[in-house]
C-alpha cells in the first residue's frame, strides 16, 4: 500500500511537470529515436504493437499529456523512461513522430485478411 | 585384484556360451597372458605375477560371436512398437547401432541421423505430440546425456513422453583405455534424474525387457513424461547365453487416471450454476479425442473459453473462443476450470516485472477456481516448473482429458430448462463477443502492413494464404499464426517447448513433420532464428531423411526476448538505453539462413525483406516440400 501510495504521488508530480499540449517535434527524428531508445523492441518499428509485449501506439496516439505522463512513470509493465535518460525534446520528436504515421488500410481491404 | 582378474575372466567366459567352451576359454587365456608379459608398473605387479601360468595356447582366438545382447535389445524396442529411433552415434551403444541396422534391418525402427543429442530429444518430443507417444532416443551415457538434458528438461516441463537409452560400461576392469573413461560413469541416469519420471540401469537382459516395457508404460501414463534406461555396454555386446530363455512382458497400458466421482459432482454443480464460466486449457488434449471432449464440454455449458494453447484444444474459429479476450472473461468469470493449466496463478493474477514486484489477482472476489491437472501427481523438488501456489476452492489431481466424459456427464445430468435458455443467451453472447474479436484481430494486423522489416501479422498471412487449403500442421511457433489460421483438426498444432529453453523449435518441428509424414500432412513451422542457431544441424537431418518441412524464419535478428530485459534492466538504472543490443542479437555479420540451408541440403529462400516478395518465395518453397523435401524461406521481420 505504501508502494502505491509512493507511486501515486510520484505519477500526479510528473503529471504536474508535464505540459498539456503536445510540444513541437521532429518526426523524422523521432524515428530515429523511436528505434535508438528500444521502443521498437516491444511496439514494432511502426509503432504497431507487438504480440504479447506492447499495444499499439500509432496512428492517433494517446495524448501528449497521457502518454508523456506514462512513459516517465509507467502503470503496467512497461520500463520507465525517465528524463535523465530521454529528454523532454526527445519524447516530443518521438510523439511526433507517433502522429504522423499513416493509417493503414481497412482489413476489409486486404484480401490476405479475409481468408 | 586377483579378484578383479577373475570378474575379468568370468566376462570373457561369456562368450564360451556361445562360440564353443574350450575355444572360448583359451581365448581369454592369451590377452590375459600378453597382459602379464608386460612390465610391473604398480604395486599389483607382483601379486599377478605368482598367478599359475594356463599353459601354452593350444587353439586359435575366438573373435566373432552370434546373437549379442543388443539383439534381445532391438526385439524389445521392436516390441514396443518404436517406428524410429533418433540419435547421434556414439560408442557407447555401438552394439545396439549395430544390431538395430543388421539385425533388425534399419525397419522399426529405422536409425534416423541427428547432429545433436538435444537435437535428438526435442525432435522425440515434437513427435510425440504428433503422435500421441514416445519415440526412443539413443545417446551415450555422459556425453551424449550432457547435451542431450536441455532437451529432456524440455519435454519433462511439456509433459511429453521420451523414450530415453543410454549407454555406458559400468565394469571398470572390460573399458577400453582412455576415452571410454571418459564416456563411462556410476550412475548415469543422475544427472537427469530431477527431470525424468523414472529409470533403470538393467543388469541382464531380462531385466532390460522387464524395465524397458515397465519405462514406455510409466512414461505414457499421464502425466507423460520422459523415461530413461541404462543400456550397458558388456550387456549389449556379449552374446546371450545359448539356452537362455528371455521373455519380453506383454504390454499393457495403464488407464489415465480420472478425477474423482466427488469431485466431478462438485465441479459440474459449480459450472451448471454458474453465470459466467470460463474454462481454460493448456494441455489438456493428450489425445485426438482431447478437443471434442473439451468442445463438447463448452458446448454443453455454452462457456468462454480460453485456450492456452499448450496442446492443440479448441477450434480456433469456434464462437465460444475467448482466448482473444482472456483477461477480460478471467475478470468477469464467478467459476474459473482449469484443465492442466501450468500456471494458474499466473493466469488469474497480474505480476508487474518493476523494481518492486508486485501482483494482484486479476479474478473478481469469490470467484470459484477449479483445477484438473496430472501434474499433481508428480510435483518434484528441486526445478521449480511448478509455479507459484494457487489459491483453489476445488482440486482434482487426475488427467483433465481422461476426466472430461464423466464432468460432461455429470453436468449434463444437472442442466434445467432454465438453465439451458439461460446458456443459450450466454452462447449468443460470446458469439458476438467473438465475432468482435476477429475483427479487431484483423484490423489489427492490417497496421504495418507493408513495413519493412515485415510485420510479423503479414508474414502469418502469407503463410496462411498458401496453405489454407491443404492438410496442414503448424509444428512450430506460433504468434500471429494463431489469431490468423483456422485450427480445426487436432493436429493442427503442437504447442510449445514446455522450458523455455532454446534450441527445441528447429528440432522439434523436424520430429513432428517426420510423424506428419505418413499421414501426408504439410507440416509448416515458424522459426525462430535465434532457436535455428543451437543446433542448426537438424536441417540436414531433415534432407538426408527427405523429411518434408517448411521453415519460414521469424529472423529478428535477436534474442529478443532477452534484448527486452537487457532494456528493462538500463532503464530501471537509468544508463545505457541504447546498448540493449550488445550481447543481444545477431548482427555484424547478419546470418544468411537460406545460405545456411543450401549448405545443408535444403532449399534455400531469402532473405526477404519486402513483403511483396514473400508470397512467391513461399510458392516456390511449397513445391519443394510437396515433393517431400524441406525447405526454407528467410523473412527479416519486425521484432514480433
Amino acid at each position: 500500500m505504501r508502494l502505491l501510495m509512493i507511486a501515486m504521488i510520484a505519477s500526479g508530480l510528473a503529471a504536474a511537470q508535464t505540459p498539456a499540449a503536445a510540444p513541437a517535434g521532429n518526426a523524422q527524428n523521432g524515428k530515429k529515436l523511436f528505434a535508438q531508445y528500444g521502443c521498437f523492441q516491444c511496439h514494432g518499428y511502426e509503432a504497431q504493437g507487438g504480440l504479447g509485449t506492447g499495444p499499439r501506439l500509432a496512428p492517433k496516439p494517446l495524448p501528449w499529456a497521457a502518454l508523456s505522463r506514462y512513459v516517465r512513470q509507467p502503470a503496467g509493465q512497461m520500463p520507465p523512461y525517465t528524463a535523465k535518460v530521454v529528454s523532454d525534446k526527445d519524447l516530443a520528436d518521438i510523439y511526433a513522430f507517433l502522429s504522423t504515421q499513416p493509417t493503414p488500410p481497412p482489413a476489409k481491404s486486404i484480401p490476405l485478411l479475409n481468408n | 585384484m586377483a579378484k578383479s582378474r577373475k570378474l575379468s575372466v568370468g566376462r570373457r567366459s561369456f562368450l564360451k556360451g556361445a562360440a564353443g567352451g574350450a575355444a572360448a576359454l583359451v581365448a581369454t587365456s592369451g590377452p590375459i597372458k600378453s597382459q602379464q608379459a608386460e612390465a610391473p608398473r604398480n604395486g599389483s605387479a607382483p601379486i599377478l605375477a605368482k598367478e599359475p601360468d594356463p599353459g601354452p595356447v593350444s587353439s586359435v582366438e575366438v573373435l566373432t560371436g552370434d546373437h549379442p545382447g543388443s539383439d534381445f535389445m532391438v526385439d524389445v524396442l521392436k516390441a514396443l512398437g518404436f517406428e524410429y529411433v533418433f540419435a547421434n552415434p556414439g560408442s557407447s551403444f555401438r552394439g545396439l547401432h549395430e544390431s538395430l541396422v543388421n539385425y533388425g534391418g534399419n525397419k522399426n525402427p529405422e536409425f534416423i541421423t541427428c547432429c545433436h543429442e538435444e537435437s535428438s530429444v526435442a525432435m522425440a518430443h515434437g513427435y510425440a505430440k504428433v503422435e500421441g507417444k514416445p519415440i526412443c532416443v539413443l545417446a551415450h551415457g555422459t556425453v551424449g546425456l550432457q547435451h542431450a538434458s536441455m532437451g529432456i528438461y524440455n519435454a519433462y516441463c511439456d509433459r511429453a513422453p521420451v523414450f530415453m537409452v543410454i549407454g555406458n560400461t559400468l565394469d571398470a576392469a572390460t573399458r577400453r583405455p582412455g576415452v571410454e573413461w571418459a564416456h563411462s560413469v556410476q550412475d548415469a541416469a543422475v544427472m537427469v534424474r530431477d527431470f525424468t519420471k523414472w529409470d533403470d540401469t538393467p543388469a541382464s537382459l531380462q531385466h532390460f525387457a522387464e524395465s524397458a516395457v515397465r519405462a514406455y508404460k510409466i512414461a505414457t501414463t499421464p502425466p507423460t513424461m520422459p523415461v530413461l534406461l541404462v543400456a550397458d555396454g558388456d550387456l549389449q555386446e556379449t552374446p546371450m547365453p545359448a539356452g537362455e530363455r528371455l521373455h519380453i512382458p506383454k504390454i499393457t497400458l495403464a488407464s489415465p487416471p480420472q478425477g474423482d466421482s466427488g469431485g466431478v459432482a462438485e465441479a459440474a454443480k459449480l459450472l451448471v450454476a454458474a453465470a459466467n464460466p470460463v474454462l481454460i486449457a493448456d494441455r489438456c488434449a493428450r489425445t485426438p479425442a482431447g478437443m471434442k471432449l473439451f468442445t463438447e464440454l463448452a458446448e454443453t455449458l455454452q462457456a468462454a473459453v480460453v485456450n492456452q494453447n499448450g496442446r492443440m484444444n479448441f477450434p480456433s474459429r469456434h464462437p465460444l473462443d475467448q482466448s482473444e479476450r482472456a483477461r477480460a472473461v478471467i475478470s468477469e468469470a464467478d467459476v474459473i476450470l482449469g484443465l492442466e493449466v501450468w500456471d494458474f496463478w499466473g493466469t488469474v493474477n497480474n505480476f508487474r516485472d518493476q523494481l518492486h514486484r508486485t501482483s494482484q489477482p486479476i479474478t473478481k472476489a469469490g470467484a470459484k477456481m477449479i483445477s484438473i491437472s496430472a501434474t499433481d501427481l508428480n510435483t518434484r523438488s528441486n526445478y521449480q516448473d511448478f509455479q507459484r501456489f494457487p489459491d483453489l476452492d476445488l482440486s482434482m489431481a487426475a488427467d483433465s482429458e481422461a476426466t472430461l466424459p464423466a464432468l460432461i456427464e455429470a453436468c449434463k445430468r444437472l442442466i434445467t430448462a432454465d438453465r439451458k435458455r439461460a446458456f443459450e443467451e450466454r452462447g449468443k453472447k460470446l458469439a458476438e463477443a467473438h465475432a468482435q474479436a476477429e475483427e479487431r484481430t484483423r484490423a489489427e494486423a492490417a497496421y504495418a502492413w507493408d513495413s519493412s522489416p515485415i510485420s510479423t501479422a503479414r508474414m502469418a498471412a502469407e503463410i496462411w494464404a498458401k496453405v489454407k487449403d491443404k492438410d496442414w500442421s503448424l509444428v512450430g511457433g506460433r504468434g500471429w499464426a494463431m489469431r490468423l489460421f483456422n485450427f480445426d483438426k487436432h493436429y493442427r498444432h503442437v504447442g510449445g517447448s514446455g522450458g523455455a529453453g532454446e534450441g527445441y523449435g528447429a528440432p522439434s518441428s523436424v520430429g513432428a513433420a517426420l510423424a506428419n509424414k505418413k499421414y501426408g500432412r504439410l507440416s509448416v513451422s515458424i522459426q525462430n532464428d535465434g532457436d535455428l542457431m543451437y543446433a542448426p544441424g537438424v536441417l540436414w537431418t531433415a534432407a538426408h531423411h527427405k523429411i518434408p518441412l517448411l521453415s519460414v524464419m521469424h529472423n529478428n535478428r535477436a534474442y529478443h526476448q532477452e534484448v527486452m530485459h537487457l532494456q528493462r534492466m538500463a532503464n530501471r538504472h537509468q544508463r545505457g538505453i541504447t546498448t540493449a543490443d550488445i550481447g543481444t542479437t545477431l548482427k555484424d555479420p547478419f546470418i544468411d539462413y537460406a545460405t545456411l540451408a543450401r549448405g545443408m541440403g535444403v532449399h534455400g529462400e531469402g532473405p526477404i525483406t519486402d513483403p511483396k516478395d514473400l508470397g512467391p518465395a513461399l510458392a516456390r518453397a511449397l513445391d519443394v516440400v510437396s515433393r517431400g523435401e524441406p525447405a526454407l524461406v528467410d523473412v527479416v521481420t519486425q521484432p514480433r
